[in-house]
């Protein structure tokens, strides 16, 4: 069985806001940086995935969660269930590079935890 | 055995000699050596078969330093442990005290520990699950029994870093 992403964990590019009352003449356009590789372009879908695993504690898996991606306690505690539940989880998406280094983190905490390209 | 939390410490009180036994047998329980299952489950794959270069690169680069960061955590708590060390006698009714500041390593040995005894013993889901399981009568029975009291300090030590 494949786990859906819980809403709104997927990477999203952060788009500098501006305050309600700022006008061109107080705040300088923000320098967009073109993204050139095609490599780059390719390299967008990856996922990090967390498996189920019987040893580990539910509220260890909890804190986890909360530690390496921020999530608030209900986000993390929604994560925890799936991987419970269904057997795995898709905790984030996005860069693989960034999806490496969520999965040594979680290896740290030795969950069961893999990247996989989005198919 | 009373376990609170007082100050800037965990205290573990009126441990008798199992129980500090069992305390004292987490470094060695976390050890990997001579088991290739425990091994296994310490350090998994990052990628299914697939990504076969990504796994080599892990093992090359990633794999030593969370060796590294297993060994800190469970030498942190070797280090603590020995306020128990001592004779048989001494060990009764003992108060170990593990700093909070340990408490992550502490959380990390723990979980080595429990999962390396449960790949060496290859429990399934059910027996892990059976908190009622009848007293100890064999080595396996006692190696379930140090996974759930593990588990039980874990738990205690995660609602202390929480509150």
């Amino acid at each position: 069985m494949r786990s859906e992403p819980l809403a709104a964990e997927v990477a999203v590019p952060l788009i500098p806001r501006l305050p309600k009352n700022a006008t061109p003449s107080t705040i300088g356009a923000p320098t967009i940086e073109k993204e050139t590789g095609a490599e780059e372009a390719l390299d967008v879908p990856w996922q990090v995935v967390v498996h189920n695993d019987p040893v580990n504690l539910m509220s260890y898996v909890t804190m986890v969660f909360q530690r390496v991606f921020g999530y608030p306690r209900d986000k993390a505690e929604r994560h925890m269930l799936e991987v419970h539940h269904k057997g795995r989880s898709i905790l984030w998406s996005g860069m693989r590079e960034p999806a490496e280094l969520y999965v040594q983190q979680l290896h740290g905490y030795l969950l069961l935890a893999t990247i996989e390209k989005v198919s | 055995m009373e376990i609170r939390r007082r100050k800037n410490q965990i205290e573990i009180s009126e441990l008798d000699p199992f129980l500090a036994e069992l305390l004292r047998q987490i470094p060695a329980s976390a050890d990997t050596k001579g088991a290739p299952a425990a091994e296994q489950r310490i350090f998994t794959a990052p990628a299914n078969g697939k990504e076969r270069e990504l796994c080599a690169e892990w093992k090359v680069y990633v794999e030593p330093e969370l060796r590294r960061l297993f060994q800190t955590s469970t030498q942190t708590v070797g280090a603590d442990l020995e306020q128990l060390n001592g004779n048989e006698k001494s060990l009764a009714n003992r108060t170990l005290r593990i700093p909070t500041k340990h408490a992550d390593a502490w959380l990390n040995a723990l979980n080595q520990a429990r999962l390396v005894i449960a790949a060496k013993n290859n429990f399934t889901e059910l027996e892990l699950s059976d908190h009622l399981r009848s007293p100890i009568g064999s080595r396996r029975d006692l190696s379930l029994f140090q996974v759930n009291f593990y588990g039980f300090l874990q738990e205690f030590i995660l609602r202390e870093l929480e509150s």
